[in-house]
């Protein structure tokens, strides 16, 4: 700023250009010391306005003013940090990049199990969980899985105990790690009387290699909805509505029979498949279709064994595997990427860039 | 199961076609796991017609032949064919074709003659022995047509997804049924080719008796058929036909197996074959002279009696294993795989033919133990049709006397204790409970109709009685019925509109809501979420072990996260990745009374740089340190287990509950580090379901506070909490808070201490306090410190 040719004001000048460099503390005491309005250098200067002849008074009024705004001006921009500044960013280079922090992530499988539970939460369902290690009775026999049938071959088991599986005394048998979360349906019925409607997220486990297309732990999860009154139609309604909340409302879906002993009817619902949209490739062996979930209404001795009335209430479960939609989701061609700690992959698929 | 096209058009009498099959298939419950094209090396062959036929000018042998290859077209070809002629039709390639042996035609001179493709042999396109000369088709369609159409050789293979509890559809019948069912019409079994209805006339009815069967030349005394207690079998049915001619099978039995994927052996035995899918009925053929003793027998077999199977290894049983034996020892185990010893061979002028019922979970049981799986365990394990054994005896019968010659001596029957399929009542308000669609009566007893059941009286209460079928060993109680009538009414007709519904009672799992508040909070301190195995290589002596893990490496619960993790950050270092952040949420196992302690845990694992590196650092950024992990230490653990306090224990960082027990540890890691890595810090908290308690509202303050900063000398043997600890109770209530601002070591401070800068803020809550208050605090501060911990200020 110009001097004013008043000494009691150019005396100010030099104050008005270190203001810049002083502390949040220091500048609050130099605004007082300026602009306070009692002990405010300035405000002394226009006190003295009053005594001073017409004219004297005008010009003098007019300089303490200009440099009274000068002042404010510069407390403003640095108190409130807004304003246009652009002489603060001189000598910065602002083309260099800036000062970054490490960014996480959840799992996909996470994400993916996430999305489900919300969708279903927005239907009435509450997540409901249970233990990892169960006996026979809880992850087979309640289920109403045959003894000794071809059925269990696919559920190839991990023991914990040796013991005879006496699925007369309605507990028991062998400790294993449970190969489904289904278990959980059971523990849920046997805690209060219907409606239930729950979904179940959890890690189970088969006896299976770990290799491209096998883990012998995966993610998996469930759903189940019994009361009175509910069938099929309910069945495919809900996972209709599902399926088109989590994969696009344009998606195709067949329901289709399929076989599981814990539930009569039993279904899969398949989606187009998400590479080819229907057309045929070999990941959907050229059907058009892709598997994503098993379903079907609650077998009425699954509804006994859990002691739920299976004349009066009916109900429907599905079971799917976030850790396959995952894989779908971000293209990963062997299972393992999902058990893998590779920062690289994990910043990749967390989409955080760094 | 393999399935061919053409022979369920057999069945059907009418043209199928792949696209439309499989879509039917798949809403029926059977889905295709892959359509194959059988033949298809033939699908580029051709009619060709010799329409003129020149001697070679420069060989005797060969003979230049113009060929129509139809579209107008006409290729010279030269052959040395001694049966070629003109106006003939035979198979032709053309150039660039690959036969079945390998070959792919090229253009060639043949003595100076231009030959441009093949007429072809037999042999050459792997339809037969005949390779004297060129195949000769005696047919109207016009040249340019496939072969494979002309032969009737196209076929689709179809392998199907069957569902365990199906056994009825591991044979043609069973999937011409479904399909029938699905497209409203008939089916019938195919007539056998060549067969005379004297033949079928002539198989008498197959009686039941437990009885010696009629003698013959190979088996003079007759054969005696023996089905013992305690055995798996349920029934036995036997044919002798003497006479027999082994030998190749006709080209339509042999094209049948091989669309299905089957090797053709010889007549008697792809009889069994053809049979067994066909009818999903398994069968057996012994040679009759190579049965000993005059007998046949399903018994136990005894514990550690040996039998060769027919695949060569001889195989060790146990008590509980059901065996066929003749009068000298077991000659095959039961459902699973017959012995070599009996084994049709080219000499065989006499066979018995087996068909029986074995036990499924008794085939189950044996097959496992042996771990031999056949085509025959498959279905024994599903189980076959007990009531229509016979019909199968008198299929294979057929089969053999029209194919392979022979006379049928005797067929016998033995059942030990007959029984009837079930009865089953069908309600029509259970299918509208459970389906929640209205379907009248009759339109339910159309589908129960379809899938071959009899419905046997139609009382006026609203229920179908229903004599099941007896290849439907799945359909027991009324919600089987149920689910036919769903399958075939078709889900996809079904509705899909949502309708009201009752929110269940149940509230979201604490755990869960506990761990989506740690994988948030964590994943925003900057760490990547993995999900790893939970079963390992045992981590201590106390693991808990699995009873039949597959490999070693898998071998034994995890009793804690961390050792995963610290894999993981090995596996980085292995990839040159230097800054690595992770944690993980899941189950740890710890070895209990009864059964394993679960308890879900959170661990974390920090190296290498502390942020991401920055130019104005001059590339000297710096690592994670001790201060970083117990910052994140104490972050984790107000997430995971918010009643718990980080306390110093040892060299490490531990989180107690106010009871005393510990509930997470955070230490420096040892690790398999190349030299250029950062030290590893990792962390474990175990989750506390509890929903952390709402903190109480507090106004916030109203009047300023004064800070003070004091410099202090503290000897090591007094810890910088000890200090703050003393500070807040000499404070007199007008400390709010005290941080550690500096720690300075070295010159001017005396060994055995260091100075120590801390900044205490203090504030009444009611009214602004005056200096001299504040000081007055500080003084009392700096005097309590001096005298209970010989804390001085810095001069
Ligand atoms: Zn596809």
């Amino acid at each position: 700023m110009d001097p004013t040719g008043y000494p009691d004001l150019d005396a100010l000048l030099p104050r008005l250009a270190a203001i810049e460099g002083l502390t949040p503390d220091a500048l609050e005491a130099e605004r007082i010391a300026i602009l306070g309005r009692k002990q405010g250098a300035l405000t002394a200067l226009l006190r003295t306005l009053p005594a001073l002849a017409p004219e004297e008074r005008k010009a003098l009024g007019a300089a303490v003013n200009r440099v009274k705004q000068a002042f404010e001006a510069a407390f403003d921009h640095l108190t409130t940090g807004t304003g246009d500044r652009p002489e603060a960013a001189a000598g910065l280079d602002l083309t260099m990049p800036g000062r970054g922090r490490w960014i996480g992530a959840d799992h996909p499988v996470t994400r993916v199990t996430t999305e489900i539970c919300e969708i279903f939460a927005s239907l009435g369902f509450a997540v409901a969980v249970g233990p990892e290690v169960e006996d026979e009775w809880m992850n087979f026999f309640a289920l109403n899985f045959p003894e000794n049938h071809p059925a269990l071959d696919a559920h190839d088991t991990l023991f914990l105990s040796e013991g005879s599986s006496e699925r007369a005394d309605r507990a028991g048998g062998r400790l294993l790690l449970r190969t489904h979360t289904s278990p959980v349906q059971i523990r849920t019925m046997q805690s209060g009387p219907p409606p239930y409607r729950v979904v179940i997220p959890g890690m189970v486990y088969r006896n299976d290699p770990f290799d491209p297309s096998h883990a012998p732990a995966f993610a998996q999860i469930e759903g189940l909805a019994v009361d009175e009154g509910i069938g099929m139609v309910d069945l495919k309604a809900t996972l209709t509505h599902f399926v088109r909340k989590f994969f696009g409302p344009k998606t195709a879906v067949r329901f289709r029979p399929s076989y599981f002993p814990f539930t009569e009817p039993s279904g899969e619902l398949d989606i187009e498949c998400q590479l080819c949209h229907g057309n045929g490739c070999p990941a959907c062996k050229q059907t058009g279709w892709m598997e994503i979930l098993g379903c079907g209404m609650v077998h009425p001795n699954v509804l006994t064994n859990a002691g739920v009335d299976a004349e009066k209430y009916s109900g429907w479960a599905f079971g799917m595997g976030p850790g396959r939609v995952a894989m779908n989701r971000y293209g990963l061609p062997d299972i393992r990427y999902l058990y893998s700690g590779d920062m690289r992959l994990l910043r990749q698929l967390g989409g955080t860039g760094r | 199961m393999n399935v061919s096209r053409r022979w369920l058009e057999a069945f059907l009498n009418r043209p199928l076609v792949a696209r439309d099959l499989v879509p039917r298939l798949a809403m029926l419950g059977l889905p295709a796991d892959a359509v194959e094209p059988v033949n298809a090396q033939l699908a580029p062959v051709v009619v060709g017609h010799v329409v003129e036929l020149t001697p070679h000018p420069n060989a005797d042998r060969l003979s230049v032949c113009q060929v129509d290859v139809g579209g107008g077209e006409r290729r010279q070809v030269v052959t040395g064919a001694p049966n070629v002629a003109l106006g003939a039709k035979y198979p032709f390639a053309a150039l660039g074709v690959t036969l079945p042996n390998g070959l792919t035609l090229e253009k060639r001179k043949l003595r100076g003659e231009v030959s441009e493709g093949m007429l072809c042999s037999a042999d050459e396109l792997a339809l037969g022995q005949d390779h004297d000369g060129l195949m000769t088709l005696t047919t109207d369609a016009p040249a340019g047509t496939p072969i494979l159409e002309v032969l009737g050789l196209g076929d689709d293979r179809l392998v199907l997804d069957v569902s365990p509890m199906r056994g009825d559809l591991l044979g043609h019948k069973g999937i011409a049924r479904e399909l029938a069912a699905s497209l409203k019409m008939p089916f019938r079994l195919p007539a056998v080719p060549g067969t005379d209805p004297a033949v079928g006339a002539s198989i008498r009815r197959v009686e039941r008796r437990a009885a010696r069967m009629a003698g013959s030349s190979a088996l003079p005394d007759g054969l005696e058929i023996a089905v013992e207690t305690g055995s798996s079998c349920r029934r036995f049915t036997a044919a002798i036909i003497e006479g027999v001619a082994v030998g190749p099978s006709p080209d339509w039995l042999r094209q049948r197996l091989e669309a299905v994927g089957q090797r053709s052996i010889n007549n008697l035995v792809d009889i069994t074959n053809y049979v067994m899918f066909e009818l999903g009925q398994p069968l057996h053929a012994f040679d009759g002279a190579r049965i000993r003793g005059g007998r046949l027998a399903a018994r136990l077999a005894t514990a550690g009696e040996r039998v060769t199977t027919l695949d060569g290894t001889e195989r060790t049983l146990s008590a509980s294993m059901t065996v066929v034996a003749d009068g000298a020892g077991a000659v095959g185990v039961a459902g699973i795989m017959g012995g070599g010893d009996s084994e049709v061979s080219d000499g065989t002028t006499t066979i018995v033919l087996e068909a029986a019922y074995w036990d499924p979970g008794e085939t189950r049981m044996t097959r496992r133990a042996l771990g031999l799986a056949s085509e025959a365990s498959q279905r024994f394990e599903r189980g076959v049709d007990l009531w229509g054994l016979p019909d199968v005896l008198r299929r294979a019968i057929e089969l053999t006397l029209v194919v392979a010659g022979g006379r049928l001596v005797d067929a016998v029957d033995v059942w030990p204790v007959p029984s009837n399929p079930p009865r089953i009542f069908l309600r029509q308000a259970r299918v509208r409970q459970i389906v929640g669609v209205d379907l009248s009566l009759a339109a339910i007893e159309q589908t129960m109709v379809a899938i071959g059941a009899t419905v046997l009286s139609k009382p006026d209460d609203g229920r179908l009685a229903v004599d099941v079928p007896g290849w439907r060993r799945d359909l027991t109680t009324e919600i089987d019925l149920v689910e036919e009538v769903a399958r075939i009414y078709g889900y996809d007709k079904l509705p899909d509109d949502l309708r009201p519904f009752r929110a269940g009672a149940q509230v979201r799992a604490p755990i869960d809501v506990a761990a989506a508040r740690v994988r948030q909070g964590l994943a925003a301190e900057g760490l990547f979420e993995v999900v790893l195995l939970p079963i390992g290589p045992a981590t201590s002596d106390q693991a808990v072990p699995v009873l039949n893990p597959l490999s070693a490496d898998h071998g034994f619960l995890r009793e804690r996260l961390i050792p995963g993790l610290i894999g993981q950050v090995e596996a980085n270092w292995a990839a040159q990745v230097r800054d690595i952040r992770l944690f993980e949420v899941g189950t740890a196992f710890l070895a209990g009374p009864s059964r394993p302690a679960e308890t879900t845990r959170v661990a974390a694992v920090v190296t290498g740089a502390g942020a991401p590196a920055h130019w104005s650092d001059s590339g000297k950024t710096a690592d994670v340190d001790w201060w970083d992990l117990k910052g994140l230490f104490e972050r984790t653990v107000s997430l995971a287990n918010p009643g718990a306090s980080v306390q110093v224990e040892g060299g490490e960082l531990v989180a107690r509950l106010p009871g005393g027990q510990v509930v997470g540890r955070a230490s420096v890691l040892s690790a398999d580090a190349p030299p250029w890595a950062g030290p590893v810090f990792g962390l474990e908290v175990e989750l506390d379901p509890a929903a952390p308690a709402p903190v109480p509202f507090v106004p916030p303050p109203t009047v300023p506070s004064s800070s003070r900063d004091l410099a202090l000398v503290v000897p090591w043997s007094v810890s910088a909490e000890s200090v703050t600890t003393e500070m807040r109770k000499s404070g007199a209530g007008l400390l709010e808070s005290v941080a550690v601002i500096d720690e300075y070591r070295g010159p001017g401070i005396a060994p055995g201490a260091r100075s120590l800068a801390f900044r205490l803020v203090f504030r009444r809550r009611e009214k602004t306090l005056k200096d001299n208050e504040v000081d007055s605090a500080v003084n009392r501060i700096r005097g309590a410190l001096e005298k209970q911990l010989g804390v001085t200020l810095r001069s």
